[in-house]
């Protein structure tokens, strides 16, 4: 009973599912649909031309020799017109289908970019991008493919009552068998698509596992060769490969099964409406002209009900996939991030951060930390791993929303700013530097309005000039996989100079020198004291960028630990040795 | 996850499935079309599984093909026969030939699942031996031929290249036998009512070939591009996820928007013309059976008396004509993919031509215990490819020492260290270890004898146990404890959740990149070498696993000969024996504080290192 239920609101969700897509393309569908019936019935009527070749053109032609050249034309002409009306058909219903499936996604997908643009970053944060991407792409297949067979079943809905009616005239009996025969075949064809999707999948599963096995053999060849390890490798291998050998034999033996029986059957329908009809001929209610159309009938309506009988299968599975895609959908984007006025008109800003206390799903990440950075100071931010460095910046780019605290600039609170002064004031280098693939300029400038002239001065800051000028294009050069690949170091002074472009008044660099040589990195920091009055907050790991720095804010366990000058800090234990560490791992060659 | 259905060939794209598309040209082997008998009698060659039981499977399929062609035919017979004959209906005759039909159906259907499961058992136990093959083939290849650019390549091989010898085998190669049987058991039957006729059915099907290869060549391009733009929009949406903090901090949303809207859109028009050449074969096919059906209704009714033919001859010829469609259509539609197929199976065999490099000696030498000496003798290597990346090293490393090797990127002190460990021979000069040429030491000797410990730390992903456990055979989890416990490491096993049954993930990931050398290192003290080989990390590790990592490496190379490829300078002031590399050369060597008085290259660098820390 219970499954019963289940199948029954699948089938009302995937007539949802339908509905949804009929709303958005709805001229495709009814194009689509007409051709399906027209497929239909031309298909009904070449068994009626057939018969009509047959009794007036054939059996004449060929028994009494007296057969009118027009009559043969006729015929030509019917079944070849037929023959064309049954093809427009089935290109209407293949190539708007495509149409409406296709439109469909796009516009999908499309509602599923804004989604991924315009919420918060903590949707982001909770979710890895291998899963936002799987919903752009395999769910958004499988979401739409129900709708492939959903015409052609409409179309054998409409074939199969043409079909009935036409049998119910001949005799009801044979209509009777019909009415017996498809379900079955129907339901066969369900029975098979259930059965064969646990093995199928396990192929899946085993091809996947085997190829990851075969990348991962690949990838540390070296340790592979230099362990001698190739025997255990190639071990491997066979077991995981026979894993897709015994599924795929699996599938083999239920396909076995199925397939010759799927396909027997219509003929056996066949040859019992020939023992049928003979019987009834002989008790002298059927002729024999009715028996072969009968017979005809039965032939066109095998393959249509093969495509229903999937599409009731697919439609599930498509229900699920869109149930994942719906769940980003329904997600209320945030509200603006600032929703306040205010401007900043000062030249160079202070920084005030009180009682700032930040949760991460229920997980207390930082607790009533309390710092003040001067206008123009630099100040270095040091914590052992995991402290919540990054939180920080997060706050301070407007990412993420303190549970507890305020931060302010210049006395103004930030989420008091409004957005316009809040993105020319404050600006934050991020600890991974991701780069698009497009041009230089692009990548610095992102989409803000600045010249030339401005993008050059924020590279030379950031020491990146030298490097982009003897590229080719210049800062017109596209990095990516198609353009330019730079260094680690290169990268991080590119989105480096993206941060310090327009001349922020506060800048909050998370870590992202640590792959620029010590060399750079101090000509860097003196560049930026020397040409603005910018208040820089610095998140550092290495002994020599914490020198640079005016002040250290030292955070440990949640919380400020000590605040300072280096010399002062270091009689801080922890502090100390964590630092010491730092000095160990040393400068590298 | 995509569909593995096995779905008959014209439901495919009813159902949205899209034709299975392989890169013919994804490299050097595009243009080889290769002719299908070559291809064969190497398959059969390299794959003696084939032609076990060849015979015993072909006649069974050629039975159970025949018996599909039986059955539509036996209907038409009855109909032939038992209504049109003169005398109206025989029933006696049409009941007994029911039955039979039905014999000869239930005879079918057993025949084709017994062919069925053979076939299938025979062609993936044929594929499960190539792949494994083939990638025994490639493990065996020299470390020159996994350069990076090419790693890609050679996974495609025993994957992606294997499945679609897999997918052909499932209908395309079945599709193959019992169509062809079909079709020329029907043009037989057809040309025994009447040879004149049959030629007029091949003669208006003969165009179909040409029209069906040159849509579905279309349909295979604009597939392509289809996959390309697909994989631009994926491109796209990577950026905007993988970038969320950028976008949203630098206020770069309606650019992103823009660039993603212009993908979708043009993956849109892409699917759609794409599909055109799909919904373009159903007119076409439909056309040329009509015109089948028409013309022999026609040439028959003109001239049939001529031939002697009857009325019940001609509507069995009509009948026959019918029959023939579907096999055409599969068979037009199966071309395209044989010829992937064939492609594909020749791409997997002609790895098994790339030549091996490195040959292991029958008897080869063993190592003694303990610390080994090395002596490197007009050493030159250059890749296939390419110029020549070390040229004319000599060097002598006495036994138990602990020696630095510098310089910067592309000097060639990686490759000097491949070479001592033998992922690749040397193009000229020679290596001796403990006074034993290299390339005559026995395999086994060498891998216990020889340990590195690579820059990335790559781990399988399995447990840390098993990753150190395989370093030697027949090492229990207790030994694996005590190497750790050997490197002062036991407190660090403790930190881990489940201790050294951790599961380390894929390559080592969810270790840190010092932590995944740590375990490397214990590795290493199973394995007990006499000869250390270190290539240090360069990203960075954090301060706690670096203290550990050094303070391991020294417990590790007591009584070994310990080389390292140094990125730090702490590590070389620590050795005994700085090697600097320049352009493929040792340009100086000696002690840290000799080199330092030398000012020379190592001088300088060493310079900037302190004046920017201090």
């Amino acid at each position: 009973m219970k499954f019963k239920k289940k199948q029954r609101t699948h089938l009302r969700r995937g007539l949802t599912l339908i509905w949804r897509s009929i709303r958005i393309r709805p001229g495709s569908h009814a194009i689509a649909i007409t051709g399906a019936c027209l497929f239909s019935l031309a298909a009904v009527a070449l068994t009626r031309v057939l018969g009509y070749a047959t009794d007036d053109v054939i059996i004449p032609a060929l028994d009494e020799d007296a057969v009118s050249n027009r009559a043969i034309w006729i015929a030509l002409s019917l079944i070849v017109g037929v023959g064309l009306i049954r093809g427009l058909g089935a290109f209407l219903r293949r190539y708007f289908l495509a149409g409406a499936r296709y439109g469909t996604e796009l516009v999908w997908r499309r509602q599923l970019f804004n989604q991924y643009l315009n919420l918060p970053m903590t949707f982001h944060r909770s979710r890895s991008a291998g899963e936002l991407l799987a919903h752009a792409d395999n769910d958004m297949m499988i979401a739409s493919l129900a709708l492939m067979p959903f015409a052609f079943t409409v179309g054998t809905f409409f074939l199969a009552i043409i079909a009935l009616i036409n049998l119910l005239l001949i005799h009801p009996l044979i209509a009777l068998m019909a009415l017996v025969l498809f379900p079955l075949l129907a339901g066969m064809n369900q029975v098979y698509s259930r059965k064969i999707v646990a093995p199928a999948s396990a192929v899946q599963e085993a091809v996947g596992n085997t190829s990851a096995l075969v990348h991962e053999s690949f990838d540390g060849i070296m340790v592979v060769k230099s362990l001698g390890r190739s025997e255990q490798e190639i071990e491997r291998i066979r077991e995981s490969a026979n894993q897709i050998r015994d599924h795929r034999i699996d599938v083999g033996r239920l396909r076995a099964i199925f397939e010759p029986a799927i396909f027997a059957l219509p003929n056996i329908g066949v040859i019992f409406l020939l023992m049928v009809g003979t019987w009834l001929v002989d008790q002298g209610s059927l002729s024999i002209g009715e028996l072969v159309s009968a017979i005809a009938l039965f032939g066109i309506l095998a393959f249509p009900m093969r495509i229903a009988g999937i599409f009731f299968e697919e439609l599930p599975r498509s229900v699920v996939a869109l149930d994942r895609i719906d769940r980003i959908l329904e997600l209320e984007s945030s509200p603006p991030q600032s929703v306040g006025e205010n401007v900043i008109d000062t030249s160079s800003v202070s920084l005030s951060i009180q009682g700032l206390q930040v949760h991460h799903d229920d997980h207390l990440i930082l607790d009533s930390v309390n710092f003040e950075v001067d206008p123009g100071e630099i100040v270095a931010i040091v914590g052992p791993t995991g402290v919540g460095k990054s939180t920080i910046a997060d706050l301070i780019a407007g990412l993420q929303e303190p549970t507890n605290g305020r931060i302010l600039i210049d006395g103004v609170p930030l989420n008091s700013l409004n957005a316009q002064a809040r993105k020319k004031c404050i600006a934050v280098a991020f600890q991974e530097s991701f780069l698009f693939a497009d041009t230089i300029r692009e990548n610095i400038a992102l989409g803000r309005s600045y010249d030339d002239t401005e993008v050059v001065e924020a590279l030379k800051v950031a020491q990146a000039f030298e490097f982009i000028q003897e590229l080719p294009n210049g800062i017109h050069s596209v990095l990516g996989e198609r353009g330019v690949t730079l260094s680690g170091g290169q990268r991080q002074r590119i989105t480096l100079a993206r941060a310090l472009v327009g001349s922020p008044k506060l800048l909050f660099l998370d870590d992202s020198t640590s792959s620029v040589d010590p060399l750079i990195e101090k000509k860097i920091l003196g560049n930026l004291r020397q040409t603005a009055n910018v208040t820089l907050l610095i998140v550092a790991h290495r002994l020599s960028t914490i020198k640079l720095a005016d002040r250290i804010v030292f955070l440990n366990e949640r919380n400020v630990e000590g605040v300072g000058t280096h010399e002062e800090m270091m009689h801080l234990p922890t502090y100390a040795s964590l630092v010491k560490a730092y000095d160990n791992t040393g400068s590298t060659l | 996850m995509k569909s593995e259905r096995p779905v008959h060939q014209s439901t495919r794209g009813e159902i949205g499935h899209e034709p299975p598309v392989v890169d013919l040209l994804d490299d050097e082997t595009q243009d080889q079309r290769t002719a299908a008998l070559t291809v064969l009698r190497r398959g059969l060659e390299v794959s003696p599984e084939l032609r076990s039981g060849a015979a015993i499977t072909v006649a069974m399929a050629l039975i159970v093909a025949s018996g599909s062609l039986a059955i539509p035919i036996l209907i038409q017979q009855i109909l032939d026969k038992g209504l049109n004959s003169s005398g109206g209906l025989d029933s006696g005759f049409i009941y007994s030939s029911c039955i039979i039909a039905l014999l000869i159906i239930s005879f079918v259907i057993i025949a084709q699942r017994a062919t069925y499961n053979r076939l299938v058992k025979v062609a993936e136990t044929t594929i499960l031996e190539l792949r494994i093959r083939v990638f025994s083939h490639l493990q065996r290849l020299s470390l020159a031929d996994h350069l990076e650019a090419r790693k890609g390549i050679l996974t495609a091989r025993v994957t992606s290249d294997i499945e679609t010898l897999s997918q052909f085998a499932q209908w395309g190669a079945i599709a193959w036998v019992v169509d062809s049987v079909i079709i020329v058991g029907t043009l037989t039957v057809m040309a025994i009512y009447s040879w004149q006729l049959t030629l007029v059915v091949i003669a208006i099907y003969i165009p179909i070939v040409p029209i069906l290869k040159a849509i579905q060549r279309q349909q295979f391009l604009k597939y392509r591009e289809v996959r390309d733009a697909v994989s631009e929009t994926m491109g796209q949406v990577s950026e905007a996820v993988m970038a969320a903090p950028v976008i949203r901090s630098y206020g770069y949303q309606e650019t992103v928007r823009a660039k993603l809207e212009t993908a979708n859109q043009n993956q849109f028009t892409r699917q759609i013309k794409a599909h055109k050449f799909f919904a373009l074969l159903a007119p076409v096919m439909d056309f040329f059976s009509a015109m089948a059906i028409g013309g022999v209704i026609v040439v028959g009714s003109l001239f049939g008396p001529e031939m002697g033919l009857s009325s019940g001859e001609m509507i069995a010829f009509v009948f026959l004509t019918t029959v023939l469609i579907a096999p055409i259509w599969e068979l037009g539609e199966v071309l395209d993919q044989t010829q992937t197929a064939l492609a594909g199976w020749w791409k997997v065999l002609s790895v098994l031509d790339i030549p091996i490099e490195i040959e292991e000696p029958p008897n080869g030498e063993t190592f003694p215990d303990g610390a080994l000496d090395v002596e490197v003798q007009d050493l030159q290597f250059s890749y296939r490819t390419g110029g020549p990346v070390l040229k004319n090293i000599n060097c002598g490393i006495p036994a138990g020492i602990n020696v630095a090797v510098v310089g910067a990127t592309g000097s060639g002190k990686t490759t000097f260290v491949k070479l001592l460990t033998r992922l690749a021979d040397p193009t000229g000069g020679s290596i001796a270890i403990s006074g034993l040429r290299l390339s005559e030491v026995d395999t086994e000797s060498r891998h216990r004898s020889i340990q590195m410990v690579p820059q990335d730390g790559f781990l399988f992903n399995e447990t840390i146990a098993e990753n150190v456990a395989f370093a030697k055979s027949g090492s229990s989890p207790s030994d694996v404890e005590e190497a750790f416990h050997a490197l002062d490491l036991r407190w660090w096993i403790e930190t881990l959740p489940e201790g050294i049954q951790t599961q380390v993930g894929p390559r080592g990931e969810r270790l840190s990149v010092g932590e995944r050398q740590l375990v490397a290192l214990a590795r290493a003290q199973l394995a007990n070498p006499g000869l250390l080989i270190l290539d240090e990390a360069t990203s960075a590790v954090d301060p706690e696993t670096e203290v550990a990592l050094v303070s391991a490496l020294d417990r590790l190379s007591e009584g070994r000969t310990t080389i390292s490829v140094a990125h730090r300078l702490s590590t070389a002031e620590r050795a005994d024996l700085v090697l600097v590399f320049d352009g493929g050369e040792i340009v100086e060597s000696g002690h840290h504080l000799q080199l330092v008085d030398n000012a020379g290259v190592y001088a300088a660098l060493f310079e900037s290192w302190v004046g920017n820390t201090q």
